[in-house]
């Protein structure tokens, strides 16, 4: 007979970011082959199955015993401390063997047995304690109830003092806070009680309610309130026009972050006087909470007036020293520091006259009352104040985009000044914290340098900038930090570039990191192959249009039948060469050549030399497959390691010329063939 | 319509009817009810306790003149204290909402996470902020460290902010429209103390002079806190003036948020303090802990 199967972990509201996850790990649940089906809501945590066996199989269990040639007498001992007459072991070859019958145990006493363990062994964020004190039993909020049901039986045990059994409660104001429950009717009772069990339909639900009220679509905000609510319902409400004057960035900052209410537009990007609330309740027919809302509202929008009246009392130029007292980093000094360093960049970056001055006033609003009170709008006030103190346009605009982008998904600045702007601030960021030795590592990057690289190649391929990497990385090289802290003899070492070749070591390790994200952009977010970025990347970086140009042509010229052949023999070419530690200093000397596929692959070496000179990417590249042919023919009837020294040489050189010269676009020995293995 | 004192009343009742001990106010200046020796020192160790009462709490940064009809540089907190917290605690704190006239059928109550954490009291908690129709109006916390000690009971800990709670009941949209009692509104009661201490706290407390009391309360705490480490004798450690040791603290404490409302703290020395009184309230609370612990033995 097979078993439905039913837990419900019953608690105090559980943090709406943390349940995804709980859900994850509790779909990962062992229920003896059935498939659980997970939802919750803040105050319940519920796992579902079918088709669970009442028993788990019996098994045979086999024992291996004493040699036979120990005797009897061993055999029998260890027959008695397995519990069983000698009669019962065989002789299996040398040895005796006990072939014992596991019966296979009730399925509702091995969950009764693994169900806490499973329930308190989820990770989460952040537990706490409410039992026992500090050894008491952790969980992220206390348990209050727990269903547990196989079938028709209860799964008996208990956590925390918390009996399991067959009792849920309903929504707190509007269910019963008793209600008994079969595996069959949980989600209906559930549901008469004002309890909408799946996250989808309450998804579902707000979504449609607010889109009926004319709300703009948040989906962040959606995802919170499908797990802050048990029975959602939207309501609307209004408020004065008069606030409209405030920037609409800050009236929506308050609405959502602090109020968690959906924006309205009368018309694409302009604020109506309204909002969109989603109460946890099934309706507000006197319009108490509606105008409740109203009311914090209001109150909320007078506080951000407040913060930007006072905030005009002095300007942003007028604060930049007082970002002398707003640390950025201990060892990298204050803001009016990297505010410094930002703006001589931006120089040496060719901003113009109006990148600089907002390089100068882009750190500016972090001290004003209204960034200290919406920590997320940072920059965006800072451009909105600058606008509104009569800066120009450029400026304010390039301080108001200079985060951007704060993902892969969000645009890049998008002027000119504001790319230079985001350019230098985010550099600075990240050769200061590399020349600190702060690089991140696995999960652990506090000065989120990942997404401030990943910003940086962001823009430099979408904002068609002409920097070269190399060229980025010279003007913000690591040795350019004058760190607050003296440097160690070890810093100076490295930064002397005294320990490593080439680059200091933090400028190796930082164009690493760009690379690392370079390679990221073109694969995950522009879909190119993997070796095919590799390939063109391993011929150099230059600009980053120039890398997807060349990209572009690979990925172009690749299907074509002479291709992948060819890439295969450059690879031989290049091992060939590698085996031979050979030395590119000879001239190719024609007179040396023996055979003729000899000749006619320098022949058509030139030709194809001349035809890719000047020529697109894409021609050149299929110039160089054109050679496939007579490479073959070459490997077919040439035996590189001839005897006589000087025409073994000689064929090395026509290997390595043929090699360097059609390297420039994309190393084709980075491509991965069907010969591959890899 | 209950006014804000029968409002009182009718929480002060419903306490009382849950087995707790009703206080009054401390009488030093305090940031927040959390701070009284009533919550502070009577989570520690391992006695039940249940008390409430209403804390006025200073936090002069927060003064607007009397000009902001909701921020306020002092409100009253109603704080109850619930040691060890019973299971049906979140009803309990709804039912006390019932009691006060909030029919919840017919409003939206929603627990929103806001983990509670002092740096300068090395206290922390897990809780939510108890939105009421999108109104915050209460702060739920089950107290996990405090004073730097791990809780045995771990205490609920409710905080009812009183102005917001009334504003609500009352309908009105400004703190000093309240009905304080029968034809007195919340402005004839408090809105001098608003208007001079905003005066004082923002342009004429002195600088200087506040930073020499606060070095000379530190002084005063820390030389208390050595004096009970160095005495031997059972009797004078059990009648150790623990108790005027956390005095200091409180001074101290609010002597800080006097500096900071000055603008006269940096953010690099900000750290600095805060750490100086920590050390100050870890420390009482571990001679109050120790004191108890010898009470008892």
């Amino acid at each position: 007979m097979s078993l439905d199967f039913l837990l419900e972990i019953g608690t105090e509201e559980i943090p709406h970011w943390m349940i995804p996850g709980a859900l994850a790990q509790l779909a990962k649940m062992d229920l003896f082959g059935a498939a659980p089906e997970v939802d919750a809501t803040p105050r319940r945590l519920v796992v579902r199955a079918k088709g669970l066996p009442e028993r788990t199989p019996d098994q045979e269990q086999v024992v291996k015993g004493p040699p036979v040639s120990a005797g009897e007498k061993a055999a029998a001992g260890f027959a008695k401390k397995q519990g069983v007459e000698l009669s019962a072991m065989t002789k299996v070859g040398d040895y005796y063997e006990l072939r014992k019958q596991v019966p296979g145990r009730a399925v509702l006493d091995l969950l009764a047995e693994s169900l806490p363990q499973t329930i308190l062994g989820l990770q989460w964020p952040k537990t706490m304690f409410w039992t026992g004190g500090k050894t008491g039993p952790r969980f992220i909020r206390p348990i209050r109830w727990i269903v547990a049901l196989l079938g028709a039986d209860v799964i008996p045990f208990a956590i925390a003092g918390v009996k399991s059994g067959s009792v849920t409660k309903g929504h707190r104001k509007l269910g019963s806070s008793s209600i008994a429950v079969t595996t069959v009717n949980y989600e209906s009772e559930l549901r008469k009680n004002f309890v909408i069990l799946s996250s989808e339909e309450r998804r579902r639900k707000i979504e449609t309610e607010v889109g009926a009220l004319g709300a703009k679509f948040d989906h962040e905000l959606l995802e919170t309130l499908t797990f802050i609510t048990e029975y959602p319902t939207a309501i609307k409400g209004g408020f004065d026009p008069a606030y409209l004057a405030l920037p609409a960035e800050v009236l929506t900052m308050v609405m959502r972050h602090h109020q968690k209410y959906f924006s309205v537009e009368s018309e694409p990007g302009k604020l109506a006087p309204h909002f969109v609330a989603v109460m946890n309740t099934s309706g507000d027919p006197e319009g108490l909470v509606q105008r409740g809302n109203e009311r914090v509202l209001k109150a909320r929008f007078n506080d951000a007036r407040f913060f930007f009246d006072v905030d005009q009392q002095k300007t942003l130029v007028d604060r930049v020293p007082d970002l002398a007292h707003v640390t950025f980093q201990a060892k990298l000094g204050s803001y009016l520091e990297k505010t410094n360093r930002v703006v001589t960049l931006v120089e040496e970056l060719g901003g113009n006259a109006h990148a600089r001055r907002a390089a100068l006033l882009c750190k500016c609003d972090l001290p004003t009352e209204m960034v200290k009170e919406f920590t997320d709008l940072q920059g965006i006030v800072g451009g909105l104040y600058a606008r509104h103190q009569g800066e120009p346009e450029e400026v304010a605009r390039a301080i108001y985009d200079h985060y951007k982008p704060l993902s892969m998904e969000d645009s890049i600045p998008s002027t000119h000044e504001g790319q230079i702007l985001a350019l230098a601030d985010k550099l600075d960021t990240l050769r200061g914290c590399f020349a600190i030795g702060l690089i991140p590592s696995g999960s652990k990057d506090p000065f989120a340098l990942r997404r401030a690289a990943q910003g940086v190649v962001k823009i430099l391929a979408e904002g068609g900038s002409a920097l070269a990497l190399e060229l980025l990385l010279e003007v913000a090289s690591t040795a350019q930090v004058q760190t607050v802290r003296p440097p160690s003899q070890s810093d100076t070492l490295v930064a002397t570039g005294i320990v490593g070749g080439g680059l200091p070591l933090p400028d190796r390790q930082l164009k690493e990191f760009l690379l690392d994200r370079i390679k990221y952009y073109f694969r995950e977010i522009r879909g190119y192959k993997y070796d095919e970025v590799n390939a063109v990347l391993a011929s150099g970086c230059g600009t980053l249009a120039d890398v997807e140009a060349r990209l572009t042509a690979l990925a172009a010229v690749r299907p074509t039948e002479n291709f992948e052949p060819l890439a295969a023999s450059f690879k031989r070419i290049s091992n060939i060469l590698k085996q031979a530690a050979f030395d590119p200093s000879t001239v190719l000397d024609d007179a040396l050549f023996e055979e003729a596929a000899e000749s006619d692959l320098h022949i058509e070496f030139e030709r194809v030399r001349t035809m890719a000179r000047g020529a697109s990417y894409q021609k050149a590249l299929e110039a160089v497959a054109s050679l496939r042919p007579k490479v073959d023919t070459f490997f077919d009837t040439v035996l590189v390691n001839a005897k006589d020294e000087r025409v073994r040489i000689n064929r090395l050189t026509l290997l390595h010329n043929l090699l360097t010269e059609f390297s420039t676009i994309a190393d084709f020995s980075e491509i991965v063939t069907s010969g591959d293995t890899k | 319509m209950d006014t804000f004192q029968q409002t009182l009343f009718k929480l002060k009742r419903y306490w009382d009817e849950r087995g707790a001990i009703i206080q009054e106010p401390y009488d030093v200046e305090v940031g927040a009810g959390t701070m009284c020796p009533e919550t502070f020192l009577r989570v520690l160790g391992p006695k039940p306790y249940r008390v409430a009462y209403v804390q006025p709490s200073r936090r002069p940064a927060d003064g607007r003149y009397g000009e902001n009809p909701n921020r306020l540089y002092k409100h009253q907190q109603l704080q109850v204290i619930l040691k060890p917290s019973p299971d049906d605690v979140l009803d309990q704190y709804l039912g006390s909402l019932e009691a006060i006239g909030i029919d919840l059928a017919k409003h939206d109550i929603k627990f929103e996470e806001d983990n509670w954490e002092s740096p300068t009291l090395g206290a922390w908690g897990i809780g939510w902020q108890v939105m009421l129709d999108g109104l915050e109006i209460t702060q739920f916390t089950y107290f996990q460290q405090c004073g730097g000690i791990d809780l045995e009971l771990v205490p609920a800990e409710i905080t009812y902010g009183l102005e917001r709670l009334t504003a609500f009941l009352q309908g009105v949209e400004s703190v000093y429209d309240i009905q304080w009692t029968r034809g007195v509104k919340y402005a004839d009661v408090r809105l001098a103390d608003e208007q001079q201490f905003s005066v004082y706290n923002f342009e004429m407390a002195n600088v200087d002079r506040l930073w020499r009391l606060l070095g000379e309360h530190e002084a005063e705490c820390k030389e208390l806190l050595a004096k009970y480490d160095a005495e031997k004798d059972p009797v004078k450690k059990s009648r150790f003036p623990v108790l005027p040791t956390y005095d200091q603290v409180l001074k101290c404490s609010n002597l800080f948020n006097l500096l900071d409302a000055r603008g006269a703290i940096s953010v690099t020395e900000r750290v600095g303090v805060i750490k100086r009184v920590r050390d100050l309230a870890v420390g009482t609370a571990r001679i109050w802990a120790d004191q108890q612990g010898g009470a008892a033995a």
